[in-house]
């Protein structure tokens, strides 16, 4: 009888961490076979595709080209160091003669490597989105609250909101060309333009949402700021802002999500240097490794593109008040 | 009641609302004087109009005709002084119970008062309607009943001339309801403010009222009959359950509500069978559409 008890109480033991375990299981391998037959599917598929390039690359081929770009890197970091070494060297040989030789100091010109590239253009899109978040939120805040701005703003709004990118391009990059003129610019016209363009676009979502958002804010809750007579500020900041917060980060994500799209499309034609223009110069290069080099730089955008997206979840999570709403 | 009479005054109140078949009178020829120190119940059917009589003189509507003066001083604008206990009681969700009266607070005393004279200000009135405990729980963290007692220290923190109470007790189980009853008759007692509360339930307005404002069924709603409950405070509900007097006032207002008012969709009540005949000679959307406006 015992005996039944004790392999009761123990198969009760194991049940758990095996149910556990089990969904864990669930969990992975799901997703895990997913991975693998579209891998056997890519792979089965880019054999039959003939380019004048070769043949298009399939997993395989696109491992063997990160793994290139990888060390393309470490050898270009390592002309680099090598290159400071032997300046220093020099300068100090120069010192050593003649304690008031003049030292030239020059930076190392190497050309960007994948990584380089990807930095740049992280700080691009960060930058632009930016730049219209801080235009978009006071603007739709503003928008919101006042009805007759609102209608005399939205048909701008929704004629602007579905423009492509590459349509305000050459007005943009004649507009930069014109207007910043310096002997010593500080940033690069390429930048400035890719960075205007990723904010004309990535602005609208999150204007039109905050709009919103502010705009429907329950009668309730106004009835109450209104007894309480809450200056325009307070009443802003205590009721306008924290009721608008989901609606503004829905459009913050789809901003931050066009932002990166834009973005790649104007570096590729502003030739900023960034992942659209070693794309765009691998197209250009046509070497048997460029298609699988690109496909490489099209699974990082994505991966990006992603993780920029979990960041802004990240930061709505922290600053949502309603830790039960559930976000996805 | 040595004060002067008239506390607040509502004088020929008419209010239109603008629809798309043009405006709809919602109330006709109010007249009201409450003294200081006085509970008021009203009372009618749904869509009689009583909510609009208590946001007139909350000031968040704006009478069309007549006018609501407050000690002398006409009323055209919200103000703390009248502060209002919403039926859903409109908490700032992401704040504490603790912040939402300091909101509250920090508006009506932040320049008289120092940073500890509101603190303690702040939690002597959560410790008035016992949620002093729960302060620094946010609205989603408590039951209804507690969110409603927050309200009600949230507009007991302003110390208002007139308390305005919007069905207060509405959407609270039973058992809850004679529990924040019996509480806010303390608080009553204790700070003897004025206190207007509209109510559907018959039993809560003959116990908790000094006089009762029966109102008529809407469209054109207006004061039908205005009861005087003479009873003495404290009152209990247990020993009035079997009082002959607090029954004969109970069958007066359901005898008001039943026999001379009748629900708004009943075929017997005497302006909506008015209503009706118009409805039946003009095309259907637009009935449809005079049942929503209404």
């Amino acid at each position: 009888m015992s005996n039944l008890i004790a392999t009761l109480g123990l198969s009760a033991y194991f049940e758990n961490p095996k149910t556990s375990f089990a969904q864990l299981g669930k969990s992975l391998l799901i997703p895990l076979i997913g991975l693998l037959v579209f891998l056997v599917m890519w792979e089965i598929g880019a054999k039959s595709i003939h380019t004048s390039l070769g043949l298009f690359p399939g997993p395989v081929a696109v491992y063997e080209q990160s793994i290139n770009l990888i060390n393309d890197h470490n050898a270009e970091r390592k002309k680099e160091v090598a290159f400071y070494e032997r300046q220093e060297k020099r300068n100090a040989k120069k010192l050593e003669k003649d304690p008031n030789a003049k030292i030239k100091v020059r930076p190392y010109t190497g050309k960007p490597t994948f990584f380089d590239q990807i930095l740049t253009s992280l700080i691009t899109v960060l930058t632009g989105f930016l730049i219209a978040s801080m235009i978009a939120i006071p603007a739709g805040i503003i928008i919101g609250l006042n009805s007759t701005l609102y209608s005399a703003f939205n048909p701008l709004i929704q004629l602007f909101k579905p423009v492509s990118p590459l349509a305000w391009l050459p007005l943009v990059t004649m507009v930069v060309s014109a207007v910043y003129v310096s002997k010593d610019p500080l940033f690069a016209k390429s930048f400035l333009t890719s960075l205007i363009t990723v904010s004309l676009c990535s602005l609208w979502p999150t204007l039109l949402n905050t709009a919103v958002g502010v705009s429907s804010i329950s009668k309730d809750l106004q009835n109450v700021s209104q007894v309480l007579r809450l200056n325009w500020f307070t009443h802003v900041m205590k009721i306008v802002l924290p009721s608008a917060i989901p609606m503004m980060f829905t459009g913050l994500r789809l901003s931050l999500g066009i932002a990166w799209m834009v973005l790649i499309a104007a570096e590729m034609l502003a030739q900023n240097p960034g992942l659209g223009k070693f794309v765009w110069d691998e197209f250009q290069n046509g070497s048997s490794s460029s298609l699988g080099r690109i496909m490489v730089a099209v699974l990082v955008i994505g991966l990006i593109g992603f993780l920029l997206d979990r960041c802004m979840l990240f930061l709505q999570r922290k600053v949502s008040w309603d830790k039960t709403a559930v976000l996805r | 009641m040595t004060q002067p009479p008239k506390h607040l005054e509502l004088t020929q109140v008419d209010i239109d609302f603008p629809t798309p078949n043009g405006p709809f009178k919602a109330l006709e020829d109010v007249n009201l004087t409450i003294n200081k120190g006085e509970f008021v119940s009203l009372i009618g059917h749904s869509g009689c109009g009583k909510s609009t009589v208590l946001n007139i003189i909350a000031g968040l509507y704006q009478a069309t005709k007549g006018g609501c003066l407050l000690d002398g001083k006409e009323v055209n604008a919200p103000g703390p002084e009248r502060a209002v206990v919403f039926q859903n009681h409109s908490l700032l969700p992401w704040l504490t119970a603790y912040e939402n009266v300091e909101l509250a607070v920090k508006q009506v005393f932040g320049k008289s008062k120092s940073r500890s004279e509101m603190r303690e200000w702040i939690e002597h009135n959560l410790s008035l309607v016992h949620m002093d405990h729960a302060m620094d729980k946010r609205p989603d963290e408590i039951s209804g009943g507690m969110k409603q007692r927050v309200g009600i220290a949230r507009a007991l923190a302003m110390e208002p001339t007139v308390m305005l109470m919007d069905e207060p007790f509405g959407a609270l189980d039973a058992l809850t309801r004679a529990h924040l009853q019996d509480s806010l008759m303390e608080i009553q007692k204790d700070l003897n403010n004025t206190v207007i509360m509209i109510t559907h339930d018959v039993d809560e307005a003959v116990l908790l009222s000094d006089r009762i404002v029966m109102m008529t069924n809407g469209p054109a709603a207006s004061v039908g009959e205005i009861l005087t409950i003479d009873l003495p405070r404290p009152r209990d509900r247990l020993a009035l359950a079997d009082d002959p007097t607090y029954n004969h006032y109970r069958h007066e207002v359901l005898k008001f509500l039943y026999e001379k008012q009748r629900t708004p969709d009943s075929p017997k009540a005497e302006k909506n069978t008015e209503k009706e005949k118009v409805a039946h000679k003009t095309p259907v959307i637009k009935s449809n559409s005079e049942d929503k406006a209404a």
